[in-house]
């Protein structure tokens, strides 16, 4: 949801920004998935003689201040918000494509009514709609589905309808249509190849701008509620707690930066 | 002209896109909204069935939908907003002191990154892959990406807790702008540095502004009489668009630092369930933000008079 530029890098450095950004990612993701393989433990097991204590064998990143363990709850955190951020970006992605393309292949009152709408959801900053959705709807994680999936998808509907606008113009299509070839065909051949690498740059954004909302809402609880470990909530609960166990705040803090900056990274330079 | 008419169009749609959205919100809240609202009136441990019922009838809680959402509307296009369910107060009483809060924050964020980003950027510009120009690229795309309540959060630890030079949280006093006025300055100064780099950078490449430097104009003069005109087109542009950043930033930034705005009441109005204050609320935030943009948009045309044909 903020505002991404893009910047005009050379080739190489394009290239290796994004090598940096898919290690990033694939290295928290590996950690997510296979962290509890190497240490096994419960995010939500709790021993309060050992609130606050530093790491050891079992607990890898210490214990927070009602003694669970932190490594445990964060590898939790990182399949959490990831997972929603996926949902909501496939969901706003198949949208914002099918109606994207329906507008610009129909014209008429159907792509002006979606345009209108477009620009009045355009209008509310993405967060505020995220809010009310959550307030509307029952269940966190379903709420978050729903209001990422209702911001994400106008940007997916934009690119769609802009790059389908261009290759129905296009005489390769006019000839195509003349062949009497149909819709399917035409898509699948003419519009997909066009919109494919957009919609993955697109999509990677998404995905941040998700995880990042799920994070900042919860750490201003709105969000997810304890004692669900969300990256998010884990900060704002270890805050207080910073001088004392200083390892256990860094840890969610930099695991949330090192997947935002993974996933900017990973999308590369947008046109805006 | 034109301009105007779609962006006036564009408030309407938002106006009526959160009325219902709050509607709906009034209806369906998870669990009793009149018990909600009741013990956020009298206190959880005096709140009671009799109440919770009291409030019910007088707010209307049940009854036919329809004849409900069309006079829900109608209060809104009369810019009745009611009173908060929580203090009894006017909402537009209310919003229009959070308003004061939230405007002179945003302003102070806006003219810190101002402060900020531009000069470097400017800098970076006129020396293409300098030093300088690196270490912003590095410094903008690490600041792009992180989120504004991780920058607040690491300010609040170094500045507030560690240093202890400056209060985590508070209004009233001019120290109080500096953390969460800051916070928000640095995302945005990530984005108007780099703009402004490119700008300049495309401009040092003109062949005007190697003219300008033939002709034997110093290099502070060819930027303050060529450059900074030029420079500052697309970075008004992107105001705009930063506006994005710094609307939902303020929801953000004021609940983490307790800034008594419209961002703030807003989450708190949520939590608390507070329907016609988040109408309020959210309806400020949606006008102000198509408002600003109308005023981007004849800036932008001011500016650079080829872009209004």
């Amino acid at each position: 949801m903020t505002a991404t530029t893009d910047l005009p890098l050379r080739r190489p450095s394009v290239l290796r920004a994004r090598g940096v950004g898919t290690t990033l990612v694939l290295a928290l993701l590996a950690l997510a998935l296979l962290g509890g393989l190497i240490v096994p433990g419960d995010p939500y097991a709790q021993s309060l003689t050992k609130a606050l204590a530093g790491p050891e064998a079992t607990a890898p990143l210490g214990y927070d201040h009602l003694g669970r363990s932190v490594f445990h709850r964060l590898i939790h955190a990182l399949r959490l918000s990831p997972l929603i951020a996926l949902a909501a970006v496939a969901m706003a992605g198949a949208t914002g494509l099918i109606l994207g393309t329906l507008a610009a292949a129909r014209g008429g009152w159907v792509e002006r009514a979606l345009v209108i709408l477009t620009d009045a959801l355009l209008a509310l900053p993405g967060l505020l709609l995220v809010l009310i959705v959550l307030a509307m709807v029952p269940g966190t994680a379903l709420g978050f589905w729903v209001g990422l999936t209702l911001v994400l998808w106008i940007e997916f509907f934009r690119l769609a309808r802009a790059a389908t606008r261009e290759t129905l113009a296009s005489p390769a299509v006019q000839a195509s249509q003349l062949l009497g070839f149909g819709p399917v065909y035409i898509f699948r051949t003419h519009i997909w190849p066009e919109i494919a690498p957009m919609m993955l740059t697109a999509a990677a954004f998404g995905t941040a701008t998700a995880i990042m909302s799920i994070a900042a809402l919860g750490f201003v609880h709105t969000g997810m509620r304890a004692p669900t470990p969300e990256l998010g909530l884990m900060m704002v609960e270890l805050l207080p707690y910073w001088r004392e166990a200083p390892l256990a705040l860094l840890s969610p803090v930099i695991a949330t930066f090192a997947l935002l900056l993974g996933l900017t990274l990973l999308a590369g330079s947008r046109e805006t | 002209m034109n301009v105007l008419v779609s962006r006036l169009v564009q408030a309407v749609m938002v106006a009526v896109l959160i009325g219902t959205a709050t509607f709906v919100m009034m209806r369906s809240l998870p669990g009793d909204a009149a018990w909600r609202i009741a013990a956020g009136r009298y206190g959880y441990d005096r709140v009671d069935a009799a109440s919770a019922d009291a409030v019910r009838a007088e707010l209307g809680l049940d009854g036919p939908t329809l004849p409900a959402l069309v006079q829900w509307l109608g209060d809104l296009a009369r810019f009745d907003f009611g009173t908060s369910l929580v203090t009894g107060q006017p909402v537009i009483k209310e919003i229009v002191h959070q308003l004061g809060a939230t405007v002179s924050l945003a302003l102070a964020a806006l003219l810190l990154s101002l402060l900020i980003g531009p000069p470097l950027g400017i800098l970076a510009g006129l020396r293409p892959g300098g030093a300088l120009d690196r270490a912003l690229l590095v410094a903008s795309t690490g600041l792009k990406a992180a989120p504004q309540f991780l920058i607040a959060l690491v300010l609040i630890v170094l500045v507030a807790v560690q240093l202890r030079w400056l209060p985590a949280a508070g209004h009233g006093e001019p120290r109080h702008f500096i953390l969460p006025a800051l916070t928000l300055a640095l995302g945005l100064s990530a984005v108007n540095a780099r703009i402004a780099r490119d700008a300049m950078a495309r401009i040092a490449d003109m062949p005007y502004w190697r003219f300008a430097q033939w002709k034997g104009l110093s290099e502070r003069q060819t930027l303050l009489r060529h450059g900074l005109r030029g420079v500052s087109v697309p970075l008004v542009t992107y105001l705009g668009l930063q506006f994005v950043t710094l609307v939902e930033g303020v929801i953000i930034v004021e609940s983490i630092f307790g800034w008594p705005g419209i961002g703030h009441a807003l989450v708190h109005a949520i939590f608390s369930r507070d329907v016609p204050m988040v109408q309020g609320t959210a309806l400020m935030l949606g006008l102000g933000f198509v408002l600003i943009n109308a005023a981007i948009d004849l800036a932008v045309n001011r500016l650079d008079p080829r872009t209004a044909s």
